[in-house]
C-alpha cells in the first residue's frame, strides 16, 4: 500500500469532478420534488442522457452539442413520466420505476454500436492564469465548463426558489396543490415543466459520465448514481446548497475509494466499491429522523375535480 | 372537450381488460420498434410469442417457460404483498443474489459429502439470506423512518459487489484453474436442484412458486393479515384506527418478499445457473416488478404475467439468434409494457367523458 501516491490537490480536484454528475441529477430532482412530484426515474433519465450525449458528440465531433442533446434526451424521456403521472394520473412510484427500466433498456439499444468508441475530448475552460495559481488553481479553476455549469444551476435554482415569483408558485404547488389550484395556478403545467427540468439536468449528469468521467459508453454505466442523487435530495432536506454539500461528500467518497483501489489498499476492490452505497444508506438513516422539510404534496396525485 | 372523472368504484371489467390491452398495445408499438430496427415486425412478434410455445423447437422451449417463469413468479408474489400495502421493496434483485450466495455457500460447505439433508439446508440458507437482506431496509424504516425504496435499491449494488467478491474469492472453485466462479452445483448431486420430471423444466423452484401462489391467495382473500395489507394500502389512517400495527406489517411484507426472492436465487444457482459467477443475476428482481403490476398484484394474475414475461425472455433469445434482434430490444419491450399498463390504469379508476361538463348543481 502506498498512500503517498495520492496527491491531495489532484484528489480534491478529482472529487469536485466526480461529484458533478450526482450534483446535476440531484438539483434537477430537487426542483421536481419541490413541485410535489417524486420522480424515481432519475437513473433512467441519466443513462438516456449519457447515451444521447455520447452518440451526438461522436457523430458531430462536438461535446458541447452532445451535452445539449443529452439534456434534450433526458427531458424528452421525462415527458413520458409527466404524461403518466400528470395526464394518466398513474402512481408516481411505479411510473418512476417504469421510466428507469425503460431508460436502461432504451439506452442499451441505442448505444450498442457505440461500445468501445472514444468520444471527442471536451476542451479546458480558458480561465488563463487563474489555473496556474498553486493549490487553489488546480482545485478551483482547472475544470471543464460543465463543472461550473453545475454550480451555476445550483445557484440559479437557489435564487429562483427563494427570490422569484416563479419559485414561490413552484413551492406553493409542491406544498399544497389544491390551494395552488384554487388560486388559479396551472398545477399540471407547472409540474410538467419541473419534471422536464429534472429530466434535462439528469441527462446532463449522465452525459458528464459518458463524455468526461469515463469517457466511453458501456451498458448501465451510471451504476446507481441516479438513485444516489435521489437519496441526496432527502439528505439535503430539499435545500439547494445542501445538495451541493452532499454531492461533494458522495463524489468525494466515490473518488477516494477509486484512489484507494489504485493505491493498492489491503481492502478488496469489491468492498471499496460498495462504500458509496453503504455510506448513502448510513446518511439516509441519520437524516431521515427529520421529515418535516418534505414538500407537503410530495408524491400525491393531483386531480382537479377531487 | 375531454374530461376525466373519478369513478366511485374502480371498474372491475377494466381491471381485467387493461393488462390485455396493455399487452396488445405493447405488441403494436414493439412491432413499430422492431420495424425501426429493420426487422420484419410480424415475424419478430411471431418469433417472440409463437415460436417458443408452438414452433418447431417448442419441445425445447416449453420447459424453459417454467424455468424462467418460476423465479419471476416467486419474486413477484412477495413484491405484490408489499406493493398492495404501499411498501416498496424494489431491491429484490439484491435479495435474489444474497439468497443464491447463502444457498450455494451452504451447499459448498459440505462438498463433497453426500446427504439428503444438504439440499433442504441450502433452501433454508437461501430463504434466510434473502429475508435478512430485505429486513435491513425494513428495520431501518421501522426504527428510523428511512425510505425503503432507496435503501433496498442501494443494497442491490452492495449485493452485486458481494457477488463479485464471492465468485473471485471465498466461493471460487479451487479446481477452476483460476477462472472466476464457484464449483458447479449441477455436478454435486446432493446440492443439485435437478428437474423433478425429466424434460419438463419442473424443478423445486417451480413447486415453491406454486406453493407461494396458493399461500398468498389464501392470505389475501381469507386471512386477517391479508385484509390488513389491503386496508393499509387503500387507507393507511383507517388501517391504524382498525388496529393494524404498521411496523409489523412493514417487517412482514419486506421479510416475506426477501425470503421468496432469496429462495428464487437459491433455486436458480443450484439448478439452471449451476454456479455463483460474476454475471449470475440477469435482472429477474427488476422484471418481477413488471410481473407484479402486470398481474395486478393478484396471485393468479401474477402466474399468468410471469409466464408471459418468461415467454418474452425466451422469445427474445430466439429472436436474437434467428433475426439478430438486439437483446436490449426485449428490455425496451418489457419497459414499454409497464408504461402502457400504468397509463391504461386510468381507465380503471377514472371515466373518460367527452363534451363540456354540465353546470354544477
Amino acid at each position: 500500500m502506498d498512500l503517498s501516491a495520492i496527491n491531495p490537490i489532484l484528489l480534491i480536484a478529482a472529487m469536485i469532478a466526480a461529484s458533478t454528475p450526482i450534483l446535476l441529477a440531484a438539483i434537477g430532482e430537487l426542483v421536481v420534488e419541490r413541485a410535489g412530484v417524486l420522480n424515481l426515474g432519475v437513473e433512467g433519465m441519466m443513462i438516456t442522457g449519457a447515451v444521447c450525449g455520447f452518440i451526438i458528440a461522436v457523430n458531430t465531433g462536438s461535446p458541447a452539442v452532445g451535452f445539449i442533446a443529452a439534456a434534450l434526451g433526458g427531458a424528452v424521456l421525462s415527458l413520458l413520466f409527466a404524461f403518466l403521472t400528470q395526464v394518466a394520473l398513474a402512481n408516481q412510484v411505479a411510473s418512476g420505476l417504469a421510466l428507469t427500466l425503460f431508460g436502461l433498456g432504451l439506452s442499451a439499444l441505442l448505444g450498442q454500436s457505440y461500445v468501445g468508441i472514444k468520444p471527442p475530448r471536451m476542451g479546458d475552460t480558458p480561465l488563463g492564469p487563474l489555473a496556474d495559481i498553486p493549490v487553489i488553481g488546480p482545485i478551483l479553476f482547472g475544470h471543464d465548463i460543465i463543472v461550473y455549469l453545475g454550480l451555476l444551476i445550483v445557484a440559479g435554482t437557489w435564487a429562483t426558489l427563494k427570490f422569484t415569483r416563479a419559485g414561490l408558485i413552484l413551492r406553493a404547488v409542491g406544498e399544497n396543490h389544491d390551494a395552488a389550484h384554487a388560486l388559479g395556478y396551472k398545477v399540471k403545467r407547472i409540474r410538467t415543466l419541473a419534471i422536464m427540468f429534472g429530466g434535462a439536468c439528469a441527462g446532463l449528469g449522465g452525459a458528464y459520465i459518458s463524455l468526461i468521467r469515463v469517457p466511453q459508453w458501456t451498458e448501465g454505466m451510471t451504476a446507481g448514481v441516479g438513485w444516489i442523487a435521489l437519496a441526496l435530495v432527502v439528505f439535503a432536506s430539499w435545500k439547494p446548497w445542501r445538495v451541493l454539500l452532499g454531492a461533494y461528500l458522495f463524489g468525494g467518497i466515490t473518488q477516494l475509494q477509486l484512489n484507494l483501489q489504485g493505491a493498492g489498499v489491503a481492502i478488496p476492490v469489491e468492498y471499496l466499491a460498495m462504500s458509496p452505497y453503504i455510506v448513502t444508506i448510513i446518511v439516509l438513516v441519520i437524516l431521515s429522523a427529520d421529515k418535516s422539510r418534505a414538500p407537503g404534496s410530495l408524491g400525491r396525485t393531483f386531480h382537479a375535480s377531487q | 372537450m375531454i374530461r376525466i372523472e373519478a369513478r366511485p368504484q374502480p371498474s372491475a371489467m377494466m381491471a381485467y381488460a387493461t393488462p390485455v390491452l396493455a399487452v396488445l398495445l405493447t405488441m403494436v408499438f414493439g412491432g413499430v420498434l422492431f420495424a425501426a430496427l429493420g426487422k420484419d415486425p410480424f415475424q419478430a412478434i411471431a418469433t417472440i410469442f409463437w415460436e417458443p410455445v408452438f414452433g418447431e423447437f417448442s419441445f425445447y422451449y416449453r420447459p424453459q417457460l417454467l424455468v424462467k417463469g418460476a423465479p419471476l413468479v416467486l419474486i413477484a408474489i412477495g413484491l405484490a404483498l408489499g406493493f398492495k400495502a404501499g411498501i416498496w421493496n424494489i431491491g429484490a434483485e439484491g435479495q435474489y443474489i444474497v439468497g443464491a450466495i447463502c444457498g450455494a455457500a451452504m451447499g459448498l460447505a459440505f462438498y463433497p459429502t453426500e446427504s439428503v439433508f444438504i439440499f433442504p439446508l441450502m433452501v433454508l440458507a437461501g430463504a434466510v439470506g434473502g429475508c435478512i437482506w430485505a429486513l435491513i431496509p425494513g428495520v431501518l424504516k421501522v426504527k428510523f423512518g428511512t425510505n425503503e425504496i432507496l435503501v433496498s435499491l442501494m443494497l442491490v449494488y452492495v449485493a452485486e459487489q458481494l457477488l463479485a467478491s464471492m465468485s473471485l474469492g471465498l466461493l471460487k472453485n479451487p479446481e477452476g484453474f483460476g477462472f472466476p466462479g464457484s464449483r458447479n452445483l449441477q455436478q454435486y448431486p446432493s446440492a443439485h436442484n435437478a428437474e423433478l420430471i425429466a424434460n419438463t423444466g419442473m424443478h423445486w423452484g417451480v413447486v415453491a412458486a406454486l406453493i407461494a401462489v396458493i399461500f398468498s391467495y389464501i392470505l389475501l382473500t381469507r386471512h386477517r393479515l391479508g385484509f390488513a395489507i389491503r386496508v393499509t394500502g387503500e387507507a393507511p389512517r383507517a388501517a391504524r384506527f382498525g388496529g393494524v400495527n404498521p411496523s409489523r406489517l412493514i417487517l412482514f411484507c419486506l421479510g416475506v418478499s426477501g425470503l421468496l426472492a432469496g429462495l428464487a436465487g437459491m433455486f436458480e444457482v443450484a439448478g439452471p445457473a449451476g454456479q455463483i459467477s460474476i454475471d449470475f443475476n440477469v435482472g429477474y428482481g427488476f422484471t418481477a416488478i413488471i410481473v407484479a403490476f402486470l398481474g395486478r398484484l393478484n396471485p393468479i394474475g401474477i402466474v399468468l404475467a410471469g409466464l408471459l414475461m418468461a415467454l418474452t425472455y425466451i422469445g427474445g433469445d430466439i429472436a436474437q439468434s434467428q433475426l439478430g434482434l438486439p437483446a436490449a430490444a426485449i428490455q425496451v419491450f418489457q419497459g414499454m409494457l409497464l408504461f402502457f399498463l400504468l397509463a391504461l390504469d386510468l381507465l380503471t379508476n377514472y371515466r373518460v367523458r367527452f363534451g363540456t361538463p354540465e353546470a354544477a348543481t
